[in-house]
């Protein structure tokens, strides 16, 4: 579990994120949603650290993260798995070779070891037959699966996802979407998932965390979501014709 | 000038973190030799040809001005060779790596930069700056020499070339003059200058690649500023280090 105690992240004089707090459970997937440019990858990047906090801390299942030195913090951030919005993956290296890697430097895995756990987690993410492929000779959706076996490859406890299905097709969405919550499941991972897709929201989250204007503005779940009149959350939720008919078609059904 | 010192503090303590233990000596290793081969052995073709027609050059052109019977008929060897150590390898050979190493080394790390490649390193518990740079520094200090060397043979190998098609300078005078006087100094003396323009320019390009902000557009603009900032410190350089080393 984590919890994000009242951090703000300021940018020159652009305050990004005003004392914004969570409880991120621990098994569930937790979604953060918000207009593009609410801070939505900010507040993830402060969450482990990539950017620094003006105020606030962050603990990780008791442990002070805000507090930790250099070197703490990296021992940490090897229980963490992230899969960032464009992939990240390392253009130098294969497939397998992108998985294994995380392997490679922190564990003493013989090479066999090595292929063979990474084999798994592609095999995992249902991805056969393109290990020796390099990252620019395969699909976007593809690109997700790797990033996701790699961000699994170490086992972490933690699970951050930017934007998972940003520039997919509809269908290859649902896919990730899904993998994301298995795995969630299976490996009892505190999720953190960020986007902007109501689909998905609708399909994998457990928790739902509105950021608004750099606030956190509205927390419930997917039924509290359905029943809101928060008028900036109805406004970005209720968007689309799509998620107005859903919303009648679930109130004409009680 | 605040935003220079800013910079420059910035770039101290890149060079800090660059020079840490690596992670797993094993891939360091792995890392050092890829770059090795990327900074060094890629750019032979280009050193060897440049180098061989300077020397060609420097030695015709020697023969043009030295036409006065009161130079001595071996002149034209010893200021082949004496151009070529002095200045010509380890200065120009030095800026012109700037533009081939330099801007590759920046636009990669730029790429890696934009595309999070390096902040995913760093999620994963990786010192990115040491991964990274360190091996792209050593093997730059390691290898660029060697070039230098390299370099200073194939000028005056050039130089030599050009006696046979040249008539005023016979190829007798000319083996006779590179060896007239011979300081081995001169030698010391590049190559302690190609170190250093080495550590320059890798360092320099690497802080301006890791330091990318934006997109594309800033990858490019890394790459140039990369290579006109390793060119002014080195040229910088170069004017201390021959007032130094040549007292
Ligand atoms: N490194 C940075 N420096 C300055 N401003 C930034 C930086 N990163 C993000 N911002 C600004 O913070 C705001 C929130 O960005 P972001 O968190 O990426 O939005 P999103 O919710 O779409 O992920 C944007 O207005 C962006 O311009
Ligand atoms: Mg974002």
């Amino acid at each position: 579990m984590i919890e994000i105690g009242n951090i703000s992240k300021v940018f020159g004089d652009r305050k990004i994120l005003s004392d914004v707090s969570m409880y991120l459970e621990t098994g569930k997937v937790n979604m953060v949603i918000g207009q593009s440019g609410a801070g939505k990858s900010v507040l993830l990047k402060c969450l482990v650290g990539l950017l620094e906090t003006d105020a606030g801390e962050v603990w990780y299942d008791g442990r002070n993260f805000t507090e930790m030195n250099y070197e703490q913090k990296k021992a940490l951030r090897r229980e963490v798995g992230m899969l960032f919005q464009g992939g990240a993956l390392f253009d130098s290296m294969t497939v397998e070779e992108n998985v294994a890697f995380p392997l490679e430097m922190f564990t003493k895995m013989s090479k066999e070891e090595r292929t063979e756990r990474a084999n798994f987690c592609l095999k995992r993410v249902n991805l056969p037959a393109s290990n020796k492929l390099y990252p620019d000779e395969i699909s976007g959706g593809m690109k997700k699966r790797v990033a996701i076996a790699r961000a699994i490859a170490m086992n972490p406890k933690y699970l951050f996802c930017d934007e998972p299905n940003s520039g997919l097709d509809p269908q290859t969405s649902i896919v990730i979407d899904n993998l994301i919550r298995e795995i969630t499941l299976e490996y009892n991972m505190t999720t953190v998932v960020i986007s902007h897709d109501m689909n998905s929201v609708m399909e994998i989250s457990d928790n739902i965390f509105f950021v608004f204007n750099g606030q956190k503005w509205w927390e419930g779940n997917r039924n509290d979501l359905l029943k809101t009149d928060n008028k900036e959350l109805c406004d970005f939720v209720f968007a689309s014709t799509f998620m107005k008919e859903f919303k009648s078609s679930s109130q004409s059904k009680r | 000038m605040v935003d220079i010192l800013t910079h420059l503090g910035a770039y101290f303590l890149m060079l800090r973190k660059a020079f840490t233990r690596p992670e797993k000596m094993k891939i360091f290793f792995k890392r050092l030799s890829a770059e090795m081969e990327l900074i060094g052995v890629d750019s032979v073709a280009l050193v060897s040809i440049l180098s061989l027609f300077m020397g060609a050059v420097i030695l015709i052109q020697s023969a043009y001005n030295f036409e006065n019977p009161l130079i001595p008929s071996y002149a034209e060897g010893v200021a082949t060779r004496d151009s070529m150590l002095l200045e010509f390898s380890p200065t120009i050979i030095s800026l012109i790596l700037v533009g081939k190493v330099g801007s590759s080394i920046a636009s990669e790390l730029g790429t890696m930069r934009v595309t999070e490649q390096i902040d995913a390193l760093q999620i994963m518990g990786v010192n990115p700056v040491n991964h990274l740079i360190l091996p792209k520094i050593l093997a730059g200090v390691f290898i660029i020499p060697f070039l230098i060397l390299l370099s200073m043979f194939l000028g005056i190998l050039g130089g030599f070339l050009a006696t046979l098609v040249t008539e005023s300078v016979s190829t007798h005078k000319y083996i006779y003059g590179i060896q007239y006087g011979f300081e081995p100094y001169y030698i010391v003396y590049a190559l302690t200058k190609a170190c250093v323009f080495a550590f320059i320019l890798t360092s320099i390009s690497s802080y301006q690649g890791f330091t990318t902000k934006g997109g594309a557009l800033e990858v490019g603009k890394s790459s140039t500023k990369a290579v006109v900032f390793s060119t002014i410190v080195i040229i910088l350089f170069n004017l201390i280090l021959t007032k130094l080393l040549l007292n």
